[in-house]
């Protein structure tokens, strides 16, 4: 095969891998619970296929011969262990005639368990993003390990630990049942936010970790959807994540300076995103079940009507917000309570919303003291204002974010 | 839990920080240095003079090697240290995240020896 040829099967493996690496791992360890060997067989299926198919050609049906080759690699694995293999059920899994569920192209998706086992309760919550990372999408520990700010070395003893529980702490690989399905839904949703970074609340305060995963957590979110279509909060996330997407361009200047929401210019948001987002909060919204992640979508969107009557609806955001601070009172919400309370309001009433939060509590919460400071400068408290700034100046990690608070504080 | 976070620049940071010091990189590192203080995790931290001022000694053979220059021979050089009480390596890292070095140059985070060593070395 010619070079070009070679690079195309590359592609192929690189697109099929990705596509099909949560399928086939929730597929693989649905019965065994054994994440650790189904992701070692299909890494050495994907050898496989590195070796193979330049020669031999992409097989028609990729995804099925991956598996074959994956089931192959897991007996090997398990007879490696030396486990009695006929008390085991999984054997029987493993070793049935394999080629029939292969050649037809279906088998079951079993990714929407796979994520309800990752963000298990008895998981470490700390967990629950890095293992969705993993087994979901693929990716490995050192670039998770980036996203986390955690040496790659821990991320990976962290994820096998995580992994070795889900083997043998009887962590059913199941759908939650109804009644439990809010909370547990609830916990995958918070994983895949998470994996979106925290700091696209268009606060001063924006997390460079985050923005990494943006891709992926874009990527989850619509499996998710694809998996429990018609959840409300399901297309809610989606259709915030989309919003604070469309902005990804708009946020930094043209020398990569930072570029708060309220001066970015509309025209450089993503109209196509922003339709999409739009197109998903409308549905979510028509059963009337409003969550969480409606209510912040809904703030996006009101941030993003500016696009076509150039102005921002504040009252309407406030009131988003309240009704948001109701089911989630975190740190986070009420920071970003306060900024929207001083453009609806004016910053005396916005200060008494950030004192109304105990000191204790955001020491080290970066966003607060970057509110703090924007309020304090408007009220003339330039002493005060200079204090804050140097708390959230002190606290930032993006450089283009300390450079803005550096500019701002004068 | 004791940490140090060491702190390396690269050789245009050095002399940014001969040149012009009333620039806006020092209200950085003030800041930060306001932050650690009032998160309460800051111990003590110290600066170093440019590498070029540095001179390495070495007993070989009970003779004296002395070399200009600091000991290891690489373009990021030792610029400063800080010491910080926190609970675990993780909230390590994120402080050396924030520290403005780590956006041009490099922080080191290590762990301090145990007292037990420490006290061995002082003889206490």
């Amino acid at each position: 095969m010619n070079e070009v040829g070679q690079e195309d099967t590359h592609r192929t493996i690189e697109r099929v891998a990705r596509e099909s690496y949560g399928r086939l791992v929730a597929y693989l360890s649905v019965d065994t619970h054994d994440l650790a060997s189904a992701e070692d067989a299909l890494s050495n299926a994907l050898v496989s296929a590195l070796n193979h198919w330049p020669q031999d050609g992409v097989p028609k049906n990729p995804e099925a011969w991956l598996l074959t080759a994956a089931r192959h690699s897991l007996i090997d694995v398990i007879r490696h262990q030396k486990v009695v293999l006929e008390s085991q059920p999984t054997l029987k899994f493993l070793t049935e005639d394999s080629t029939e569920t292969t050649l037809s192209t279906q088998f079951p998706d079993e990714r929407l368990k796979l994520m309800f086992v990752c963000a298990h309760p008895a998981i470490d919550p700390a967990m629950h993003t890095p293992l969705m990372l993993q087994t979901v999408l693929g990716l490995d520990a050192a670039r998770i390990a980036q996203a986390f700010l955690i040496a790659p070395k821990t991320m990976g003893q962290r994820l096998f630990r995580a992994k070795t529980k889900i083997r043998s702490g009887g962590i059913p690989f199941e759908i939650p049942q109804e009644s439990d399905l809010p909370e547990r839904l609830d916990a995958v949703l918070e994983a895949i936010y998470a994996a979106f970074g925290i700091g696209w609340d268009d606060m001063a305060g924006a997390d460079q970790r985050g923005r990494d995963l943006a891709e992926e957590a874009l990527w989850l979110a619509r499996v998710l959807l694809q998996l429990m279509p018609g959840e409300a909060e399901v297309q809610g996330l989606l259709a915030l994540i989309l919003h604070c997407e469309a902005r990804r361009s708009a946020r930094r200047g043209p020398d990569g300076h930072y570029v708060p929401l309220s001066e970015q210019n509309p025209k450089q948001w993503s109209l196509p995103l922003m339709e999409e987002a739009e197109r998903h909060l409308t549905e979510a919204l028509k059963p009337g079940r409003v969550g969480r992640f409606q209510l912040e979508a809904a703030i996006q969107s009101v941030h993003a009507e500016r696009a076509r009557s150039g102005r921002t609806d504040w009252a309407a955001i406030v009131l988003f917000y309240e009704q948001l601070l109701r089911i989630s009172p975190a740190l986070g919400t009420r920071a970003g309570y306060a900024a929207v309370v001083a453009e609806a309001h004016g910053p005396e009433q916005a200060i008494a919303v950030l004192d109304a939060i105990a000191l204790d509590d955001v020491s080290g919460y970066q966003p607060y003291w970057a509110v703090r400071a924007h309020l304090l400068q408007r009220l003339g408290k330039t002493r005060e204002a200079a204090d804050a700034y140097d708390r959230a100046i002190g606290l930032a990690e993006d450089p283009a974010v300390r450079e803005f608070l550096l500019r701002k504080r004068g | 839990m004791q940490f140090a976070l060491m702190i390396y620049h690269t050789p245009e940071e050095f002399d940014m920080r001969k040149n012009d010091y009333s620039d806006p990189h020092l209200a950085a590192w003030r800041a930060y240095y306001k932050a650690l203080v009032e998160a309460g995790v800051y111990v003590g931290a110290n600066a170093l003079e440019v590498p070029e001022t540095g001179t390495t000694v070495r007993i070989k053979e009970g003779k004296r090697r002395v070399q200009d220059g600091p000991y290891a021979d690489t373009k990021e050089q030792l610029a400063g240290f800080i010491i910080l009480e926190l609970p675990s390596v993780d909230a390590a890292l994120e402080w050396a995240a924030r520290c403005p070095g780590a956006a041009r140059g490099a922080v080191e985070v290590r762990p301090l020896a145990p007292e037990a060593m420490r006290r061995g070395f002082t003889g206490e």
